[in-house]
């Protein structure tokens, strides 16, 4: 795991603005987005704005990227793809990730986020992270 | 048409960011919008970083720009009378944001009918050709409930809480 870059990741100014918390069990990683309204995208639903979730499905990856091995910088999102399933209403909302695929440059990440039920997710997001693992080669020499 | 449709975008205009807590939260500006095209951006802020390091903005503030850029495309593409709802939104990050540099998005509705719009759109940090990030969302409408708009409306005038 790397201990410090998940302080780096939790401390960004907009992670902490937004009060998104990463708790972590052994190996196992949720993450919670307290409802906030500054959260609420449609106040017509009233639901969370999608970029909100999209944004909070992505920390929780990155987080579960750096629990899962020593990386040596924050995992670079290189795409995402969110499918929005409900509306996220006002309330928190809870994410899980799983990295699928984790190679020496590239992971294959996907996360799911859920409201009241874990069975009824409100998003999932699938997506190639660009990391550096302390093991791998070094960078090539730039000429 | 498209004039009733501008008529209709030019009345709601203002709400698209003050009517949405999260784009007030995140700065957002609407700098265009006609029927099936939308142009937005997010300011620089140090408040919105996302690696500290760098001092890039968050991909976070991308992704909101974009989604709700992409929703008012398709907004304006579906009639400019229901409200959109995001069934999927697919972003590739190019780069890294400049750090200091403001966000712009234009999206452009493809094609749209009846009930579902496709949306493509580019942000950028100053150069439309040398994009931060790309995406494409679909859209569809949702009709919320009569109860539900009038609780939204008190709630927006500060009559009660949502």
């Amino acid at each position: 795991m790397s201990r410090a870059l998940l302080d780096t990741l939790m401390t960004a100014p907009y992670v902490a603005r937004f009060g998104v918390r990463l708790e972590v069990k052994g190996t196992e990683l949720t993450g919670v987005l307290p409802f906030d309204n500054d959260l609420v995208g449609n106040p017509l639903i009233p639901a969370l704005h999608g970029g909100a979730v999209g944004a909070f499905l992505e920390i929780v990856a990155s987080g579960s990227l750096l629990l899962s091995q020593p990386l040596q910088k924050l995992p670079k999102p290189i795409d995402v793809a969110i499918d929005y399933l409900r509306p996220a209403r006002a309330q928190d909302v809870y994410a899980r990730a799983i990295v699928a695929r984790s190679g020496r440059r590239v992971a294959n990440v996907r996360a799911e986020a859920w409201q009241g039920r874990t069975d009824a997710p409100v998003a999932t997001l699938h997506g190639h992270f660009l990391i550096t693992p302390e093991s791998s080669d070094p960078a090539p020499v730039q000429r | 048409m498209d004039d009733d449709i501008q008529h209709r975008l030019d009345t709601i205009a203002p709400l698209i960011v003050d009517g949405s807590p999260h784009a007030v939260a995140l700065g957002f500006r609407i700098d265009r919008l006609t029927p099936g095209k939308a142009a937005m951006s997010a300011p620089y802020s140090e408040a919105l970083i996302g690696d500290p390091e760098t001092g890039t903005l968050h991909g976070g503030v991308i992704t909101a720009l974009l989604d709700h850029v992409c929703g008012m495309a398709a907004f304006g593409g579906l009639g400019a009378k229901d409200t959109p709802a995001t069934l999927d939104l697919r972003i590739d990050y190019m780069r890294p944001a400049r750090p200091g540099q403001d966000i712009h998005a234009e999206a452009e509705c493809l094609k749209s009918h009846g009930l579902v719009a496709f949306v493509r759109a580019t942000a950028h940090d100053g150069d439309i050709d040398d994009p931060v990030a790309i995406a494409q969302a679909a859209f569809m409408i949702t009709r919320a409930s009569k109860a539900a708009q009038e609780r939204a409306m008190k709630a927006m005038r500060g009559e009660h809480p949502l």
